[in-house]
């Protein structure tokens, strides 16, 4: 599968949100405002993009050649963990106005099941270096692109009246769900699953 | 099962995590060591803490306590702070919590804030004052069926400095059934007069944490740990009426100012009401009159609900009506309330339909 294929199905069809709804947590809690919601979907972005590639780089030269698959996914977790944390130490010194902009919201990532899902996928569907780090990149533009939109929404119904035990969340996931919809309707261009 | 490929997996996965932990902690003592830097309050005290750190955990370091009710997840906002100098600029995850007028005032959350030069700081002074003491529970009373009177001595030359009406958190170790540390907050009944030690009041809840830790596992002679005094509820030192309403362990802080009045000969006029459901539900009735007797200007009114027929001649109404029915014009009266959010609420509406504006009402709602 040529990597283009792979940036736009992990935009478009196969979306990390609305077609796998990974990343939920952060998804629902940080959705309030465009801006805000910008800066977290850029460091999901950064970070799905380096762990995608270490973890590819682990999987491949380490784990594979000792036979040692099965540990993946606590692997995965911890080579995550350590390098969101390196990550953030290095910008938070070197590299102030990274920081505000999208540093503070690194350790809020590191716990992000998408960024695990996304390494997982990497596997199952067996795919090259070049091709994971395009699908890194491709499944954190897919997570901004649906937080940004979702923002959109929140703001714009802020004030309507939503009925009293929908308020927040619950209101939050039907629209989840009606975005979901609306892009399934993409699915025939291309799928990857 | 081939011990020796068990060896070599397990071996492999601890060199893989043991690696990244030694990477992490080279790394934490190279980039993410700032050295030592300095927190200067109010211009005057000064505190050394690791930068790199959180200010709120570097002013719990130094024992300085900002409240902080979501441990430091920067979703409750009360640990806000005033910065004058050397905390960068506001972060994404405090905007939520810091209005624009507060921002350009300098407010920060000191829970999202790190430090990584010196830095200046503006706190009340109140939050000076607090501190944590290892206290002994010397003597516990039952004054209802349901609320206990718990007498804490401070440690030897301690000192506490409170307002009549403030409160303290008691910390509620772990204990069978409960698996985590909590703190609770309770009114502080004693006089402020009295420095070494303090009662609270501690009413029964099924399933509460702290009340079940006090109602059933502290013994006399216990150690508790409090930390304190809070709030903004305490005695005003004006000449207004005063309207005091508190019923159960709500009786707590208006003791307190009661108290207060009592031992510095304030004679304001007022009303003090507290109502139970049974004649034993009402705490510490007997002292309390004896403490009004000295206050001939405040007017007792306990009421039973729901006495056993013959025992009780007393007013039978639930304070909201007797409210409704023993003041006419509440305009420039002061009221002290403390209870359940939804009491206070509907004694507020009363009030204000009384003419009190909302000013001249302080209330501590007990969740």
């Amino acid at each position: 599968m040529s990597p283009f294929v792979i940036l736009f199905a992990s935009i478009f069809t196969n979306n990390m949100i609305l077609s796998n709804f990974l990343g939920m947590c952060s998804f629902i809690a940080v959705s309030n405002e465009v801006k805000t919601s910008m800066s977290l979907g850029q460091a999901v972005t950064f970070v799905l993009t380096i762990t995608t590639a270490l973890n590819w780089i682990v999987y491949h030269q380490i784990l594979v050649p000792l036979e040692l698959e099965i540990y993946s996914f606590i692997v995965f977790i911890i080579v995550i963990a350590a390098s969101v944390q390196l990550i953030e130490m290095i910008i938070d010194r070197y590299l102030p106005n990274l920081y505000y902009a999208l540093g503070i919201f690194l350790p809020l990532i590191t716990v992000n099941c998408a960024i695990l899902g996304v390494s997982l996928f990497m596997v199952i569907r067996e795919y090259q270096f070049i091709q994971s780090v395009v699908f890194g990149i491709g499944s954190g533009l897919g997570w901004l692109m649906a937080i940004t939109v979702l923002a959109g929404i929140r703001q714009r119904i802020a004030r309507n009246p939503i009925p009293e035990g929908l308020k927040g969340a619950g209101i939050t996931i039907i629209i989840t769900g009606l975005m979901a919809l609306a892009f399934i309707g993409m699915s025939g261009i291309v799928n990857m699953s | 099962m081939d011990y020796l490929e068990l060896a070599k997996t397990v071996g492999i996965l601890t060199g893989i995590s043991g690696g990244l932990a030694l990477l992490m902690s080279i790394a934490q003592n190279t980039i993410g060591n700032y050295g030592e830097k300095e927190i200067t309050i109010n211009g005057e005290k000064k505190l050394i803490m690791d930068g790199g750190d959180t200010l709120l955990a570097g002013l719990i370091d130094n024992e300085v306590f900002l409240p902080s009710a979501c441990g430091g997840k920067g979703t409750c906002g009360y640990c806000k702070c005033k910065v004058l100098s050397g905390g960068g600029q506001l972060l994404a995850t405090e905007t939520g919590l810091v209005t624009p007028e507060e921002a350009a005032e300098g407010i920060r959350l000191s829970c999202q804030l790190k430090v990584k030069e010196d830095i200046q700081i503006e706190i009340p002074q109140e939050y000076l004052d607090l501190k944590q003491w290892e206290t002994v529970a010397y003597r516990i009373d039952d004054v209802t069926p349901t609320i206990k009177r718990v007498f804490l001595r401070l440690p030897e030359g301690e000192e506490i400095n409170f307002k009549p009406g403030q409160y303290v958190q008691i910390l509620a170790p772990e204990y069978q059934g409960n698996d985590e540390e909590v703190y609770r907050a309770y009114s502080i009944a004693s006089s402020p007069s009295k420095k070494d030690e303090i009662e609270l009041l501690i009413g029964y809840i099924p399933e509460g944490i702290a009340t079940t830790y006090v109602h059933q596992h502290l013994k006399e002679g216990d150690t508790l740990n409090i930390i304190g005094p809070f709030g903004h509820f305490f005695y005003q030192d004006t000449d207004k009426p005063m309207i005091f309403v508190g019923s159960g362990t709500g009786i707590a802080p208006n003791l307190s100012i009661l108290r207060y009045m009592q031992e510095n000969d304030i004679q304001r006029p007022g009303i003090f009401l507290s109502a139970g459901r049974k004649i034993e539900d009402l705490p510490m009735k007997e002292e309390i009159d004896a403490i009004a007797a000295d206050l001939p200007n405040i007017k007792m009114i306990w009421s039973v609900t729901g006495a056993d027929p013959g025992t009780w001649d007393g007013p039978t109404e639930w304070v909201t009506d007797g409210l409704k029915k023993l003041v006419d014009d509440a305009k420039d009266s002061e009221a002290y309330l403390c209870g359940s959010p939804v009491t206070i609420e509907q004694i507020v509406d009363v009030l204000t339909e009384k003419g009190m504006t909302e000013d001249e009402i302080f209330y501590d709602k007990f969740q």
